[in-house]
C-alpha cells in the first residue's frame, strides 16, 4: 500500500497503452465502422431505387401489354380481312376458270359436232351415191348423171 | 487457505495486502521485501512487481485482442471477435459523443483504453484470492524462497500506485488541454475570476484549486477504494474456509454471492473512470 516508483511505471505504461490504442487500434476499426455505415446507407438507397424502378417497369410493362393487345387485335382483323379477300378472289378465279372450262368444252363440243356433221355429210353423200349408183346402175350411166348427184349431195 | 495452520487471521490478511516489492532495503540491500514493514522501509524507490506485471499483462491482452481485430477488420460481415470489439467501441464512442463536445482524436481511444484496461484489472478480483498467490509461493519455494514471505497481489487496481498512476496521467492531460485550449491567461482567469468575480480572487483560487485537484484524487481514490474493499471482503470470506464445514460451506455461498455482486462493481467502476475522464477533458476543452 506504499506509493512508490510503481506510480511512475504505471503512468508510463498507461501512456504507452493509450498511444498504441490511438495509433494502431482505434482508427482502423472506426474507419471500418464508418465504411459499413456508408455501405448500408448505399444499399438502402439502392433498394429504394430498385423499388421505384420496379414500379416504373411495371407501369411500362402495362403500357406495352396494352399496345401489344391492340396490335394483336389489328393483326387479327387484318388477317380476317385478307382471308375474306382471298376467299373472294378464289371464288372469282374459280368462277372465271369454270367459265373458261365451260367455254372450252362448248367449243370442243361445237368442233366435234361440226366434225361429225361433216363426216356424216360425207358418209350420207357416199351412201346416197352408192344407193343412187345401185338404183341408177340399171337406168343411168354414171357419167351422164354425175353432175346431178353432186349438186344433190351438196344440198345435204 | 493453505497456510492457515501457521498464520493467524490477521497475518493472513496482512499477507494478502502486501505487494511483491522489489527495491533497496537500507539493511538487507537490493531484493524482494520479506514483509510489509520491509516494503515500507524501502521508501519511494521500490517497485511493486506484481502490480506492474499484471497490469502490463492485462493491458497487453487488451491491445493484443483489439490489434488482432484491427488487422483483420472488414467493413463487410464482421466475425465474432470483430463483432465483440465493435460492440465495445460503439459503446465507448457513444459515451464520448454524448459527453465530449470538442474535437480531439485522442479522447475516444483514451476512453477505450481506460474502460477495458480498468475492467480487466478489476476482473482479476474474481479469481479466488488464494489461487494464484499460493501457486506462485509454491513455485518460488522451488528456488529456495520461504513460501510465507512470498507476496503477490494479483489485482493491480487494489494498489493505489496503479489507480493514481492513471488518475495523474488524466490530470496531466487536463492541465495540458486547459493550457492549450484556453491559453495560460484563460486558464488563470478560469481559476481566479469565478465564481465570485474579480474581487473575490483568493476565495476563487482556493475553491477552483480544490475542485481542480479533487479531480485526480477522486478518480484514483474511488477506484482504489472500491476494489480494495471488494478484495478485503473476498479475503475475509476466504478466512471462513478454515472455520469448519459449516463455515466453509456458508463461505462458499457468500463468495459466490459477493462475486456476482462484484461483477457489477468492477464494470461500474471501469465505466465511471472512463466517463469522468471524458467529462473532465471536456471541461478542459471548454473556453468561456
Amino acid at each position: 500500500m506504499n506509493i512508490n516508483l510503481t506510480l511512475f511505471a504505471q503512468m508510463i505504461a498507461f501512456a504507452l497503452f493509450v498511444w498504441f490504442c490511438m495509433k494502431y487500434v482505434w482508427p482502423p476499426i472506426v474507419t471500418a465502422l464508418a465504411d459499413r455505415k456508408m455501405r448500408i446507407a448505399e444499399g438502402l438507397a439502392a433498394a429504394e431505387r430498385g423499388h421505384q424502378e420496379k414500379e416504373l417497369g411495371e407501369q411500362r410493362a402495362l403500357v406495352l401489354i396494352k399496345e401489344a393487345k391492340t396490335t394483336a387485335a389489328d393483326i387479327v382483323a387484318q388477317a380476317q380481312k385478307r382471308a375474306n379477300e382471298i376467299i373472294e378472289e378464289a371464288k372469282n378465279d374459280a368462277r372465271d376458270e369454270s367459265g373458261r372450262v365451260v367455254a372450252a368444252a362448248q367449243a370442243e363440243i361445237d368442233r366435234e359436232t361440226n366434225r361429225a356433221r361433216e363426216e356424216l355429210r360425207e358418209r350420207v353423200a357416199s351412201l346416197a351415191v352408192a344407193a343412187a349408183e345401185k338404183i341408177l346402175q340399171k337406168e343411168i350411166d354414171i357419167d351422164t348423171h354425175r353432175g346431178l348427184v353432186d349438186s344433190f349431195a351438196k344440198q345435204l | 487457505m493453505a497456510s492457515s495452520d501457521t498464520l493467524t487471521a490477521q497475518e493472513y490478511i496482512q499477507h494478502h495486502l502486501t505487494n511483491l516489492t522489489l527495491g533497496v532495503h537500507p539493511e538487507n540491500g537490493f531484493g524482494f521485501a520479506h514483509n510489509s514493514a520491509e516494503a515500507a522501509e524501502m521508501g519511494f524507490w521500490a517497485i511493486h512487481v506484481d502490480t506492474l506485471f499484471f497490469s502490463v499483462l492485462l493491458g497487453g491482452v487488451f491491445l493484443w485482442f483489439f490489434k488482432k481485430v484491427a488487422d483483420r477488420v472488414t467493413a463487410g460481415v464482421p466475425g465474432g471477435a470483430q463483432n465483440f470489439a465493435e460492440w465495445i467501441i460503439d459503446f465507448v464512442e457513444e459515451n464520448v459523443r454524448g459527453s465530449f463536445s470538442g474535437k480531439n482524436p485522442m479522447v475516444a481511444p483514451l476512453a477505450l483504453t481506460i474502460f477495458i484496461w480498468v475492467f480487466l484489472m478489476n476482473l482479476m478480483d474474481l479469481v479466488p484470492v488464494d489461487l494464484i498467490p499460493h501457486l506462485f509461493a509454491q513455485f518460488m519455494s522451488l528456488f529456495g524462497a520461504d513460501p510465507h514471505h512470498v507476496y503477490l497481489k494479483i489485482v493491480p487496481t487494489t494498489d493505489p500506485n496503479a489507480t493514481f498512476g492513471m488518475a495523474l496521467m488524466v490530470f496531466i492531460l487536463i492541465l495540458y488541454y486547459s493550457f492549450k485550449m484556453k491559453g495560460p491567461g484563460g486558464f488563470a482567469a478560469e481559476l481566479t475570476l469565478q465564481p465570485f468575480g474579480k474581487w473575490g480572487m483568493p476565495a476563487n483560487l482556493l475553491l477552483e484549486s480544490i475542485s481542480l485537484f479533487s479531480k485526480p484524487l477522486s478518480l484514483g481514490l474511488r477506484l482504489f477504494g472500491n476494489l480494495y474493499a471488494g478484495e478485503m471482503i473476498f479475503i475475509l470470506i476466504a478466512i471462513m474456509y478454515s472455520g469448519g464445514l459449516i463455515m466453509a460451506l456458508s463461505g462458499g455461498l457468500l463468495q459466490i454471492a459477493w462475486a456476482i455482486f462484484h461483477v457489477l462493481i468492477i464494470t461500474l467502476q471501469a465505466y465511471i473512470f472512463m466517463v469522468l475522464t471524458i467529462v473532465y477533458l471536456d471541461m478542459a476543452h471548454h473556453t468561456h
